[in-house]
């Protein structure tokens, strides 16, 4: 391991965290967004709505994130549809996430007694008035530690964005041993980079775990 | 519709060829990866805290880490620090029998960590052996809880041998660029429905095993 080298790598791969991080955030807020509403269209029987999302989600989660990202970035376009890498990646995150957190949201959802949406109906309050303010706050806690698994999950998944030769963490690395052979400098800089990234979201996850499953 | 091309000479044979080695890979490292999670599972819940502290930190590390850096770490890391020049495919085995261990032997530890000791006491109150203990009474009841998860977890490796090809692992999704490039000319809709047909190859292999995976979890939840 030549230090130097490392040092002198270290800015690049703090630019690509950058990359990384951004196009992980899209994601994340696409996927839980797309989560959100499929989850709740599947748990109100929606007519028509309810059975594609019920589709999307077997479709997002049994197929490899990469496979999907090539169709979007190389297949889409042969139909006039163009989308710039950055945008690409995070569609494809949105699309393979929505499906995990639609799951994850379900679970939550469907865990909420049916008495608590009956007691906010009696009290007064419309349909919407109960998901709002009782049933979904209830849903939250209990989907937070799935949700995130997911947002790590997804961080670790934005590594195959690489693959459209978006300059990410992990592209960085390959370029470097590609064009100096510097691997093992590379190498060493790409995981720590990426535990500097997950390890505080991991043991944030534990410890949501850890609060949130008091009183069950 | 320009997707002749996929029924035109080999090209399905190709297709399927590449899934092939998706398969191969998957299930070498599935195959490989089952006894190492049961002993890593065992080891884990026994009360040395040694042997607790090396095994968690490979765990975290493995699980932290995306599974393309682990491929780049095994493929080229091995070669340029070790010395060690690994095919992509074996390169790709060690990586998901390295992740598929790991995360079976959390499996295990969770469902062993879920019997309660009153099995244990029963058993040895009936006069069992430690031995007939765990293969009569613990195995099967913890099997119940850590099949759905474990089905879940070959899809997952499945899924992600696709990754393989970005160390230049010829399987299914780069026979499916390879068929791509040599119809460029001829059939411009060429990766619309390349990748697709992908998309479909995988789903038609995961869904029965994600259904199977829902099923054995409703049945033993009952």
């Amino acid at each position: 391991m030549n230090w130097d080298l490392v040092a002198e790598y270290a800015p690049l791969f703090l630019a690509a965290t950058r990359v990384t991080l951004v196009v992980s955030a899209g994601g994340i807020v696409g996927a839980l967004v797309v989560g959100l509403l499929t989850a709740v269209v599947r748990l109100w029987h929606v007519p028509v709505l309810s059975q594609l999302a019920a589709a999307y989600v077997e479709v997002s989660r049994n197929t490899p994130s990469l496979v999907q990202l090539f169709f979007l970035y190389f297949g889409l376009p042969k139909v006039g549809i163009l989308l710039s890498q950055e945008a690409c990646a995070i569609v494809c995150l949105t699309f393979l996430g929505g499906g995990y957190m639609a799951e994850a949201f379900r679970s939550a959802l469907e865990s909420v007694p049916l008495i608590q949406h009956e007691s906010a109906q009696v009290l007064g309050l419309s349909r919407q008035q109960a998901f709002r303010v009782v049933v979904l706050p209830q849903a939250m806690a209990q989907a937070t530690p799935a949700l995130v698994a997911n947002v790590i999950f997804l961080v670790k998944e934005s590594s195959v964005v690489s693959g459209i030769a978006l300059a990410d963490l992990m592209y960085v690395a390959k370029d470097i041993i590609g064009q100096s052979y510097d691997t093992s400098e590379a190498l060493f800089l790409l995981v720590v980079f990426y535990a500097i990234i997950l390890i505080p979201i991991s043991v944030l996850g534990t410890y949501v775990e850890g609060r949130f499953s008091h009183g069950r | 519709m320009g997707a002749e091309f996929l029924f035109q000479g080999a090209t399905i044979q190709r297709l399927l060829a590449g899934l092939g080695v998706t398969l191969r890979i998957s299930l070498i490292s599935v195959a490989l990866s089952v006894p190492l999670g049961v002993v890593m599972g065992v080891l884990f819940t026994r009360k040395n805290r040694v042997l607790r502290a090396v095994l968690r930190v490979y765990l975290d590390f493995i699980r932290v880490m995306p599974q393309l850096v682990l491929l780049f770490l095994v493929f080229f890391g091995s070669a340029s620090s070790l010395g060690l020049n690994f095919s992509g495919e074996v390169a790709s085995i060690i990586v998901f029998t390295a992740w598929g261990a790991a995360e079976l032997g959390d499996l295990v530890r969770a469902a062993l960590e879920a019997i309660p000791q009153s099995q244990y006491d029963g058993a040895f109150a009936l006069g069992l052996t430690s031995k007939q203990t765990f293969a009569r009474v613990i195995l099967p009841q913890a099997l119940r809880s850590l099949l759905p998860p474990s089905v879940n977890l070959v899809t997952r490796i499945i899924k992600t041998t696709s990754l393989c090809m970005l160390i230049g692992v010829v399987e299914v999704v780069r026979v499916g660029q390879q068929i791509i490039d040599f119809n460029r000319f001829d059939y411009p809709m060429g990766a619309l429905w390349t990748y697709a047909t992908l998309a479909l190859l995988y789903f038609v292999i995961c869904w029965p095993l994600s259904l199977l995976s829902r099923w054995l979890e409703k049945r033993s939840s009952r």
